[in-house]
């Protein structure tokens, strides 16, 4: 936008006036008008129109769809039709023990995650990084990428069959005199049986990231440290952590703001084995409420508390990044 | 796979740097354990699977229930559940909604990325933020079900579609590409008189086939696994893709009928589940080697642009 005095310097400084802007000559400050713009640009536009379609219908008209918590929704009226009734919903559902069991074992096992599960990626990559053999590392690569393209229901199946008490190693102990193994079913091993399945499926995948920080990293800076005097664990310290840093952080924002949602699959898939005290967590509680038992609107309402806090949550998360002078997922 | 032919002389990066101290060999057999250990923790399951799906009658009554080994593997589990009864319909649906689902996102992300990373196209830092604000914040569970019920479509195909169409995070992947491409190629498609449809097809899609070729597997993955979807929005248990089948008769344990596989003579009930998650594996075994090589080289785009 060009203020008025800036236009009346240009003006004196070029005596013969120019005509302003010529019709059709681009220049920096002044645009097309809006209609010649969408003219020039209609290839454009229709490329653009079905993703924008999409993204109005499947995630802006819902977002309006979550009026369904502050009405008595029945889904043979419609939610245009149903009884709004204010906040009792929020009321019903934080009066239900139920929920706050489920938040409870939320965050219990978002906790494990990320003692557990967040540095494991790391450490992994760490291992690889310090071999010499590439041919090697490309296969352990290969090998541990692989389980993050299953679905859940084939890892959990695949874990019926290791860790089952019909699995391999129950057969195992079984024929060694020992008593079967029941890990599938033990609301007590629950939370290890589940983070465990985390690693194992996504530790490959979360190492990506972090390889290609290490490989990012100037091998002189190895060779200056090391002529220094530092030993290996020296120059992991002093070189290779911090260039991990930022990357660890902006990961570890992301798994604050999706705390959450701690994988709903998994739980819905397991549940029936251990029951709903040990493995429902928001979305499952969700998804029964609304779902299962037609409470859509005490449903709604809880999911709608989950998005809202998860929103918070990365906003938060962000806010600390910057304060620790890091970059976060956006900046500010 | 990285399978490649063991090289008779060491590879110049394979090489440790002369300043360097060599591992202890305590540390290199500890590194060596622990890898091995990880590899086979991995391959275990998939193998057990395999090799339980190809084993005889015999040996699964023998082994009490699982065969690491098969001395004498067979094809019955396979032609049992290929014979055109439950498992081989869900197989074809899955299919079908993979290749459907898999074109028709790619060609909304394609386009949509192209213009989100062209400057100058009105509306485009709008719509830009709509959908960066869909990574932060998602609709909910119930709301999309009361959606997608009042469209109508339930017990149709599309509600295991449109609802998932676009990922945002594949959008900024892909976006993140197209704006890697220098301006001068633009600017030269454009001298020499190509529009803005050619400079897509001819100049932006050929130069961007790994990232097509990666979005297009995680697309591809994510119809191919899809479960919950079907479940919720499926009740014609004909309709079922493979994953809810797989739950069904695998995780859950009900008993699949040979009246339900339309066959008289059945395979080992053991072998036929492990059958039918060999089904629902193969897939992803048969493109896994194909698009590795652009995994890295996808996914960072997105991390460090996005």
């Amino acid at each position: 936008m060009s203020s008025p005095a800036t236009e009346r310097r240009v003006r004196a400084a070029s005596p013969p006036a120019p005509a302003p802007a010529r019709a059709g000559g681009r220049t920096l400050r002044s645009r097309p008008p809006l209609a010649r713009r969408l003219r020039d640009n209609w290839v454009m536009l229709a490329l653009m129109a079905p993703g924008l379609l999409f993204f109005v219908v499947f995630f802006y008209v819902p977002m309006l769809g979550n009026i369904v918590a502050f009405e008595d929704y029945q889904p043979f009226i419609g939610f245009k039709d149903s009884a709004l009734v204010g906040l009792a919903n929020f009321q019903e559902l934080f009066a239900d023990p139920a929920f706050w069991e489920s938040v409870r074992n939320t965050l219990a096992f978002a906790a494990l995650q990320l003692v557990f599960f967040f540095p494991a990626p790391l450490a992994l990559a760490l291992l690889l990084n310090s071999l010499v053999s590439s041919r090697v590392k490309k296969f352990v690569q290969s090998v541990v990428y692989l389980p993050h393209f299953i679905s859940w229901v084939l890892v959990v199946a695949l874990f019926q069959q290791v860790l089952g008490g019909a699995g391999l190693v129950s057969n195992f102990l079984r024929d060694h005199g020992f008593s079967a193994l029941d890990v599938m079913t033990d609301p007590h091993a629950f939370p290890l049986l589940i983070t465990s399945q985390v690693i194992w499926k996504d530790i490959g995948w979360g190492m990506i990231i972090y390889l290609a920080a290490l490989a990012n990293v100037d091998q002189s800076l190895y060779e200056s440290a090391a002529v220094d005097g530092a030993n290996r664990w020296r120059r992991m310290w002093h070189v290779t952590l911090p260039a991990v840093r930022s990357v660890t952080i902006m990961l570890l924002v992301l798994r604050l703001g999706d705390v959450l949602s701690v994988g709903f699959e998994q739980f819905l898939l397991q549940r029936d084995a251990v029951g709903a005290r040990a493995a429902e967590v928001l979305d499952t509680y969700v998804y029964y409420h609304g779902v299962v038992y037609g409470d859509w609107g005490v449903g709604a309402a809880a999911g709608l508390v989950k998005g809202v806090v998860g929103a918070l949550m990365i906003w938060g998360a962000n806010k600390l990044a910057h304060a620790f002078g890091e970059q976060g997922v956006y900046s500010k | 796979m990285t399978f490649s032919l063991p090289l008779l002389k060491p590879r110049p990066e394979d090489a440790r740097p002369a300043w360097e101290e060599p591992p202890s060999p305590l540390g290199k057999s500890a590194k060596a354990v622990v890898l091995t250990v990880i590899c086979a923790v991995m391959i275990l399951p998939f193998l057990t699977v395999l090799s339980t799906s190809l084993a005889s009658r015999e040996e699964i009554t023998a082994s009490g229930g699982f065969v690491l080994f098969p001395t004498d593997p067979t094809f019955e589990a396979y032609t049992t559940i290929l014979s055109g009864g439950l498992v081989t319909r869900a197989v074809l649906v899955s299919i079908g909604i993979t290749v459907v689902g898999t074109t028709l996102s790619l060609l909304t992300t394609v386009g949509l990325a192209y213009a989100l990373s062209k400057r100058g196209v009105p509306g485009s830092k709008p719509v830009l933020l709509m959908v960066l604000f869909t990574l932060l914040f998602a609709p909910g569970m119930i709301p999309m079900y009361v959606l997608v019920k009042e469209l109508g479509l339930r017990d149709s195909y599309w509600s295991l579609i449109l609802p998932g169409l676009i990922n945002a995070f594949n959008l900024v992947v892909m976006r993140a590409f197209f704006m890697n491409i220098p301006e001068e190629l633009y600017q030269a498609a454009r001298i020499d008189g190509a529009g803005d449809w050619r400079v897509l097809t001819r100049i932006v899609m050929p130069l961007s086939k790994g990232v097509i070729a990666v979005v297009g597997l995680f697309y591809a993955v994510t119809y191919w696994n899809a479960f919950f979807n079907a479940m919720l929005y499926l009740d014609d248990s004909g309709k079922w893709p493979i994953q809810v089948v797989l739950r069904s008769y695998v995780v859950q344990g009900k008993a699949i009928t040979s009246d339900q596989l339309g066959v008289t003579h059945m395979a080992p009930p053991q072998s036929i589940s492990m059958a039918v998650v060999m089904l629902a594996l193969l897939p992803i075994l048969l493109l896994f080697p194909f698009l590795q090589k652009y995994f890295s080289k996808g996914v960072l785009t997105g991390a460090i642009k996005g």
